[in-house]
């Protein structure tokens, strides 16, 4: 006896990468947050077009001007136009924050789901070794990684993809050991299904959402690691700007009330980070089906 | 809304008193319930759980409601003292308990009647208990506070109901936690709680569902020895119809927010006229029944409490429909015999019931479990 | 072929009554928890039967007593410690972990909880249809689809159904799912872990009627656990007790009933509540007394002994087996050949009471008690 209710045609043409996206797309905050992002990569690709002055354009008779019609940002202690310097240094924040990101999410993703997955031996070693990176505070340890490999962007990349590892493989080895005993894992081995192929197609994805929540304030704390490092001289080396390094600089002027210097770099970490949390936590949901249905049903009644 | 119904001895309630359920008739009367409705906001819509719910509940007596799961079997009664969120809740009607009709009491009016004059024992021993704090504290708690007893004086009262329940060394169990007592011993605990304070009514919620048959057995009989001795009114929620047939004296069925048939016990299960009720009673297995290889299943799911079907709620899943109201106009609950009352345009006739009826179905007497063929 | 939904190996009908599943002395010793604790749970402790094919055999018992333990360790999905398990003439303890993947094509299971078994990420097609990817089977685009449509229909679901995700659907139409999974790889045997336990009685008989079914069209051999013994009496044909991790008694399903011979079968049957009030005020129980014992440690001789009503001085002193039982079969005995047949087996025990069969309990068997002693 067919159910009544399922012989409706289905209305599920889409692909689920499209309905996803659609999911992701009605939830407006969600859509704010990618506008944002988009609009950050644009400038960070664009910089030299979009840019005003160059970042190293200066003009020692212009110094610490405050926003202006021809300096909308106000000028740095060099007299260099913050705005141009916040644009180019887009390119830079970001650019760490999704190298080193990306770094710890694949090296931190792997090893969670192995020491999970596995558990016994294996998992007591890796985890054990990351406890040990866990322990060393997180700016000694890039800073030791850093002085290794001697100083440079890239290396700055790899320190901090290595710190924060760690935290990605805890969260994963965390959601791997509840999900590894769920029903439909055991499901799936009953059909014969692999080792390999239980991870990737009934593990990973159930452990997706703490991995996005975690990647979105990782991305955060990148930028900022990577200003720590910039203001001690072995990150990003001036005059290239970076946001936190024009934070770092711009302390000492605040005495002098020369706010625009920290305002502004400060403002575009906030909205990147902020923009980044929207985004992760709208792809954490859009991911998920129940979460979908919600989200369309949703959007149909508004 | 809720008009002020007389709280005991209604035309109703002596109607239920006449048919040979209530023990003593109107004056008895400890729980009366008018036009009860629950429904509760969502995002897809209203969702009306519980529609138009009446009945009386007498001194000592057993009411069982049955229902599947969502048939608003539990929330009718979690609803009695506002244990449901409100909002998105809405509890409209009224309940009597004794003169006060407890449907119209604040949050903070309702708290002297919480626990204590009505007491609940819920489905999962598990989490029905706090983990972190002793048997004896959660025992004593309720009666510090509601019958204001000295500490001591609850410990020994404590250690008395432990002892009434069935718990071995009661006196040494006070100070021990909840994971040290087994699944059926941690229910009874549950129950020792819901006694605590001598309720009028106690509410069992599925409270032997989670457990296995024979301590499941244990304790059906404790509450039956309990009734008997307290004097308290028990209603028993349950989708077990096995466990009604032992301990009922009324029956309620629900179906979809609403009760599609009520009777004493024996008329229930001997003469079940409502086409759902048969339905539920021909697709149990029965022990020693083994004539049928196939169960009479009831096709289709229960409706959802935000889409409910028009006319009669049970109509896309009714194999008799045959009047064309069904489908359009809400049957009325209707008398059938004194007692007994049934939701449909339609009445199982009895021959058509017997089919269904555990009793006809078994042909070969019960073996004689005591001793039977055993070399001794 | 692609008619036949699980074709199965030839021609089911010709081979049925020979042996396909036979355990032997199986055991599943899990470490005790503690990282110094040396005991072991003896979640299964020497359980041995044979499956005829075609038939289905109920394993029933209360919660802990091992039954759901056994059916994961013959398909190891839990590895057992000891015993031999056959599958149609493949030991399945001696397969390698490929040829253990490619062998559970032949062996599947269905779950209890229809909420916890299905991957809430992956809509139904993608759950039902990988049993296909990872043997390989109706590859192809349109082939695979069309199976997985086939599979669905089967199973009383739209081929629509394969576009949604589980999560729209009811605790019924998913357990309906998870037997369209089990069914992908065109299996022999099924073990069923109590497939309708989480399920509303009105959509328990949909369930068990489409398993019965199944089984008549594709010559499926089911190993049903369950702890509802109408339920798994209504669907098997023979029946196996267990009580703490051992088969305590084995029969046809109508002989466990007219004449169950170990006091704990007896138990059991008599603390089943039957639907029918005038049957079930008059039934007579065994009362049982205290809990299960924990599988840490079990009583030494009949582990049924701290409990049983009818326990007598051999019982701590003999390690009961199973032995033949019933009309003509007093005084006990060897065990008769099963022969080809494994229904033939007859009606089995154990219990002293019908003679003293089984293992004398030797000192060691008390090291336990004997160490504590001097510690305590």
């Amino acid at each position: 006896m067919s159910d009544t209710t399922l012989q409706q045609p289905s209305t599920r043409s889409r692909s689920r990468g499209a309905e996803t996206w659609s999911a992701l797309l009605s939830n407006k905050l969600a859509a704010a947050g990618l506008v944002v992002l988009v609009l950050l990569v644009l400038a960070a690709v664009f910089a030299d077009v979009i840019a005003p002055y160059g970042y190293t354009d200066s003009d020692l008779t212009r110094r610490l001007q405050p926003p202006s019609a021809s300096y909308w940002f106000g000028t740095d202690e060099l007299g260099r136009d913050v705005l141009s310097r916040v644009i180019h240094g887009a390119r830079v924040s970001l650019q760490v924050g999704a190298v080193a990101v990306g770094i710890s999410l694949v090296l931190g993703t792997t090893i969670g789901l192995v020491a999970g997955y596995r558990g016994g031996w294996i998992d007591a070693v890796l985890m054990r070794a990351m406890d040990i990176l866990f322990s060393f505070p997180v700016v000694l340890l890039a800073i030791a990684i850093v002085a290794v490999l001697s100083p440079s962007l890239v290396n700055t990349m790899i320190a901090i993809g290595i710190v924060f590892t760690p935290i990605f493989a805890r969260v994963v080895r965390g959601s791997v050991l509840s999900v590894r005993e769920e029903v439909y894992v055991r499901a799936a081995r009953s059909l014969g299904a692999s080792d390999l192929r239980i991870l990737g197609r009934h593990v990973l994805p159930n452990v997706a959402a703490p991995i996005i929540v975690q990647t979105s304030l990782s991305l955060a704390f990148a930028i900022l690691t990577e200003a720590a490092l910039s203001y001690l001289g072995i990150g990003v080396q001036p005059p290239r700007p970076a946001w936190g390094l024009m934070l770092l600089d711009a302390q000492g002027f605040i005495p002098t009330g020369a706010w625009w210097m920290s305002i502004f770099p400060g403002l575009a970490i906030f909205l990147t980070v902020m923009a980044l949390n929207l985004v992760g936590d709208g792809l954490r949901d859009a991911l998920d089906p129940r979460q979908r249905s919600v989200i369309q049903a949703r959007g149909a009644e508004a | 809304m809720s008009g002020q119904h007389p709280p005991a001895g209604g035309a109703h309630g002596a109607a239920a008193a006449a048919s040979g359920a209530g023990p003593d008739g109107g004056a008895d009367l400890v729980l009366s319930v008018r036009d009860l409705e629950v429904s509760f906001g969502t995002k897809r819509g209203t969702a009306r759980v519980v529609r138009g719910l009446d009945y009386d509940l007498a001194r000592g007596e057993t009411l069982a409601i049955v229902g599947e799961s969502g048939s608003g079997k539990s929330v009718s009664t979690l609803a009695l003292t506002k244990l449901i969120p409100i909002p998105p809740g809405r509890v409209t009607g009224t309940a009597h308990l004794g003169e006060v009709d407890l449907i119209g009491l604040s949050e903070q009016e309702l708290l002297p009647y919480r626990g204590r004059r009505i007491g609940f024992v819920f489905q999962d021993p598990m989490t029905s208990l706090n983990p972190v704090h002793t048997i004896g504290r959660q025992l004593t708690e309720g009666m510090r506070h509601h019958l204001r007893l000295s500490e001591a004086d609850a410990r020994d009262r404590a250690v008395d109901l432990l002892r009434q329940v069935g718990i071995p060394g009661a006196e040494h169990r006070l100070d021990d936690y909840p994971h040290q007592f087994s699944g059926g011993m941690r229910q009874r605990v549950v129950i020792a709680i819901g006694l605590s304070c001598g309720p009028d009514v106690l509410v069992a919620d599925e409270a032997t569902t989670a457990l296995d048959v024979t301590t499941q057995a244990q304790l059906v009989d404790l509450v039956g020895q309990l009734q008997a001795d307290l004097g308290m009114a028990v209603i028993w929620i349950t989708h077990d119809l096995g466990v009604v047939a032992g301990i009922a004296d009324r029956v309620l069925v629900m179906y979809a927010g609403e009760v599609v048939e009520q009777a004493s016990v024996e008329e229930l299960f001997a003469r079940p006229r409502h086409p759902y009720t048969v339905g539920l009673l021909a697709s149990l297995p029965v022990l020693g029944d083994f004539d049928r290889d196939e169960l009479t299943a009831i096709p289709g799911l229960p409706p959802s409490a935000t889409d409910l079907p028009p006319g009669c709620s049970f109509h896309p899943r009714c194999t008799f429909r045959d009047d064309p109201r069904c489908e359009h106009e809400r049957p009325p609950l209707r008398e059938v015999a004194p007692g007994h009352r049934v939701r449909s345009f339609y009445m199982v006739p009895e021959e058509e019931a017997r089919h269904a009826a555990a009793s006809e179905r078994v042909a070969v007497e019960p073996p004689d479990v005591r001793d039977q063929g055993v070399v001794s | 072929m692609s008619s036949s939904p699980a074709g199965g190996s030839g021609a089911p009908g010709e081979r049925v009554g020979e042996p396909l599943v036979e355990v032997e002395d199986l055991e599943v010793h899990f470490p005790a928890g503690g990282r110094r604790d040396r005991r072991v749970v003896r979640a299964v402790d020497g359980v041995s039967f044979t499956l005829a094919r075609g038939e289905t055999f109920g394993l029933v018992g209360e919660s802990g007593c091992g039954k759901s333990t056994t059916g994961l360790a013959l398909l190891r999905l839990v590895e057992p410690t000891a015993g031999r398990v056959h599958f149609d003439g493949t030991d399945v303890r001696g397969l390698s972990r490929r040829d253990l993947r490619a062998w559970r094509r032949r062996a599947g299971m269905i779950f209890q909880d229809p909420y916890a078994s299905l991957d809430p990420r992956l809509p139904v097609g993608e759950i039902v249809g990988e049993a296909l990817d990872i043997h390989d089977l109706h590859q192809g685009k349109q082939a695979r689809r069309a199976r997985i449509a086939e599979l669905l229909e089967r199973v009383g679901l739209a081929a629509a159904a394969a576009d949604r995700y589980p999560h729209e659907f009811s605790g019924g139409q998913r357990q309906r799912v998870g037997i369209a999974r089990a069914l992908a790889g065109e299996p022999d045997f099924l073990v069923c872990d109590e497939p309708i336990a989480a399920l509303d009685v009105s959509i328990q008989a949909q369930v068990m009627n489409l398993l019965a079914e199944l089984q008549r069209d594709l010559g499926l051999t089911y190993l049903f656990i369950a702890h509802d013994l109408a339920a798994v009496q209504h669907v098997s044909d023979r029946i196996a007790v267990m009580y703490l991790g051992r088969i305590v008694e084995l029969a046809d399903r109508a002989t466990l009933y007219r004449s169950p011979q170990h006091p704990y079968t007896r138990a059991l049957l008599s603390a089943i509540p039957v639907p029918d009030p005038v049957r079930e005020r008059q039934r007579e129980r065994v009362p049982l007394v205290g809990d299960v014992p924990t599988p840490l440690d079990p009583p030494s001789g009949c582990r049924f002994r701290t409990r049983c009503p009818e326990v007598f001085e051999a019982c701590g002193r003999v390690d009961p087996v199973l032995q033949p039982v019933g009309p003509g079969r007093e005084g006990g005995g060897a065990l008769p050949d099963v022969g080809s047949d494994p229904r033939a087996q007859g009606h089995l025990a154990a219990c002293l009471l019908h003679g003293e069969t089984g293992r004398p309990v030797e000192r060691s068997d008390h090291r336990d008690a004997r160490e504590a002693a001097p510690a305590g």
